[in-house]
């Protein structure tokens, strides 16, 4: 006869002490600096330190003044570059996920149809860039689309070109730095998610006519729309906020957000203005990031 | 089943692989070019091992280095703390209240972009300081309090799916057989998802080690970590010294990387031999 389970067994205050500790931890460190940086979004810009201004003040009558400054709200919605700084990050990080899943597809594809022995290795060679540097692994990328770069050098050798391409510092070099970065992130759980399938389905299809395309387009495509979605949204939302990769390749013209909250933050040290930025970066992701939360538990729901 | 491999998605495949590695390997070769200008290829003195001397005697690098390996050790030895607590949490206590909550702040911040979760524990820092003295500016204390806190979630992720794939039959039995919780979870459950709490370590090393975009947020003057001198290095252009830190680190993660699996695949494969 089986006996009660790990919960019941533990007792309230055991299982209570285990959860206590990072649940207090990712309360303090995580959740309560939201309420601050809500809260200091509407401050106003001061000269000292902090360099921002208090929101609660006692008068002599001992009155709880509350002031809150809208400015820094209104200044982001009135100023057309911030607006345009969203836009392109949502635009930049679309395509970037696209060309993801163009690239990663038939990446995770292969790897989960390899024989064991070669799946395991090519496993192993998609988790090594991941665990190299990212900074390292872009700061290639600058070698590699210089003007007197190494793509440049090898083209002008074959006679293909005449003057060195324009390429490091434009859209294009942020594109391929994203799409580079992220690939890794796209590959594991899609791979995840393909290796649970039922390749059988696929081979039932073609014995009752389905072409390979017309098999994958039914079978494999909808199959494997939770891994898509994951590794899609593991992709798409901090490539939104992204700041290394436009900064290192993007050129001074990359308009990204992450990047405008940086230059608030350290170059004009306006922290109200940087705070609002982040707040309002933070409600367009959240949607997506529940969405991507109640994929994974879909997805766990469904290996059980 | 393998024989339906077909020729386009090879195809695709190698040109994926060739994406991913092309950077990588360029920048081991142009390791040992004898030129300044890095990417033109000084056939007359190279190969060399000159930046690599040069790279090992660069004061700053070295001790930016150091920094980073303190602050990655630390938050790599708490974060995997916090991580395996949490992670066990999830995944064996099915119903808790709170459990929600946990699960959401758990995974929040492996999506989170760095510089939402920079630009608010920054914050965070400064309020502390103001209304309760601590911690008294910034520095490697508070850059590894932030790396923690992002680290942690990945290593539930690691423990828990460890968790969900060994199922609770064994620490049932030893329940039985009258083991107390806290026995059972250092006798069985913990020798059983080792190989996780070492990837999970290995992992939170990593992040930090690499990290740049929280660290310069959270650190303070005379805390600059590998990361951040890299940076401040690499705005201005290409240098030979960077390919030589980055070929040392491919080399490094490499042999760990490679080493671990196969450890983990041994220790899978004796554990179904059993």
């Amino acid at each position: 006869m089986r006996r009660a389970p790990w919960s019941q067994r533990f007792g309230l205050n055991g299982r209570g002490l285990v959860v206590l500790l990072p649940y207090l931890w990712l309360l303090l460190f995580f959740v309560v600096p939201f309420v601050i940086v809500l809260k200091i979004s509407f401050a106003d810009i001061d000269l000292a330190i902090p360099p921002y201004t208090s929101l609660f003040q006692w008068d002599e009558k001992n009155v709880l003044s509350i002031k809150l400054n809208f400015n820094n709200y209104v200044f982001l919605f009135t100023n057309e570059l911030y607006f345009k700084a969203l836009l392109n990050s949502l635009k930049v990080a679309l395509i970037s996920t696209l060309f993801c899943l163009l690239i990663g597809y038939p990446m995770a594809y292969g790897i989960a149809r390899a024989k064991p022995a070669t799946r395991n290795l090519l496993l192993l060679l998609v988790i090594l860039p991941f665990w190299t540097s990212l900074l390292l692994r872009v700061y290639a990328w600058i070698g590699l689309l210089k003007a007197n770069g190494v793509i440049n050098n090898i083209l002008m050798a074959l006679g293909l070109i005449h003057e060195p391409l324009a390429m490091l510092y434009t859209p294009f070099a942020m594109y391929v730095g994203i799409v580079y970065s992220y690939l890794p992130f796209l590959i594991l759980p899609l791979y995840a998610n393909l290796e649970k399938m039922d390749w059988q389905l696929l081979e039932a299809a073609e014995d009752l006519g389905c072409r390979p395309w017309q098999a994958f387009y039914k079978i494999t495509l909808p199959l494997s729309r939770n891994g898509i979605l994951a590794g899609s949204m593991l992709v798409f939302i901090p490539a939104v906020g992204e700041f290394v990769i436009p900064a290192l390749l993007g050129g001074p013209n990359a308009l990204m957000i992450g990047r405008i909250l940086w230059d608030e933050f350290f170059s004009n040290r306006a922290w109200p203005v940087a705070s609002a930025v982040a707040i309002l970066l933070l409600l367009l992701l959240v949607p997506f990031m529940m969405w991507y939360q109640s994929i994974q538990a879909r997805e766990s729901a469904g290996a059980k | 089943m393998n024989q339906r491999r077909s020729v386009f998605i090879i195809t695709c495949a190698a040109f994926g692989f060739a994406f991913l590695y092309i950077p990588i390997l360029s920048m081991v070769v142009f390791s040992f070019n004898a030129s300044k200008l890095v990417t033109v290829w000084d056939a007359a003195n190279s190969p060399t091992l000159k930046w690599y001397r040069s790279l090992l005697n660069n004061e700053e690098i070295l001790d930016a280095a150091w920094i980073s390996l303190k602050v990655a050790v630390i938050n790599a030895s708490g974060s995997v703390i916090l991580g395996t607590l949490a992670g066990f949490g999830l995944s064996r206590f099915t119903n808790f209240r709170g459990r929600f909550t946990l699960n959401a702040m758990a995974t929040a911040p492996l999506v989170m972009p760095e510089v939402i979760t920079g630009l608010s524990l920054l914050l965070l820092f400064v309020a502390l300081e103001q209304v309760i003295g601590w911690p008294a500016g910034r520095g490697i204390t508070t850059m590894t309090l932030s790396h923690m806190t992002f680290s942690m979630a990945y290593v539930t992720v690691v423990v828990q799916s460890r968790l969900a794939t060994f199922d609770t039959a064994l620490e049932e039995a030893a329940m039985d057989l009258g083991a107390k919780p806290l026995k059972v979870f250092f006798l069985i459950t913990l020798p059983i998802i080792f190989p996780a709490i070492l990837s999970g370590w290995l992992l939170a090393f990593t992040l930090s080690w690499d990290d740049l975009v929280i660290s310069s947020f959270t650190s303070g003057p005379g805390s600059s970590t590998l990361p951040m001198v890299v940076f401040s290095k690499v705005r201005l252009g290409v240098s030979p010294e960077i390919n030589v830190l980055a070929t040392l680190t491919i080399g490094f993660v490499t042999l760990i990387i490679v080493g671990v699996s196969f450890w983990i695949a041994r220790s899978n494969r004796s554990e179904r031999a059993t």
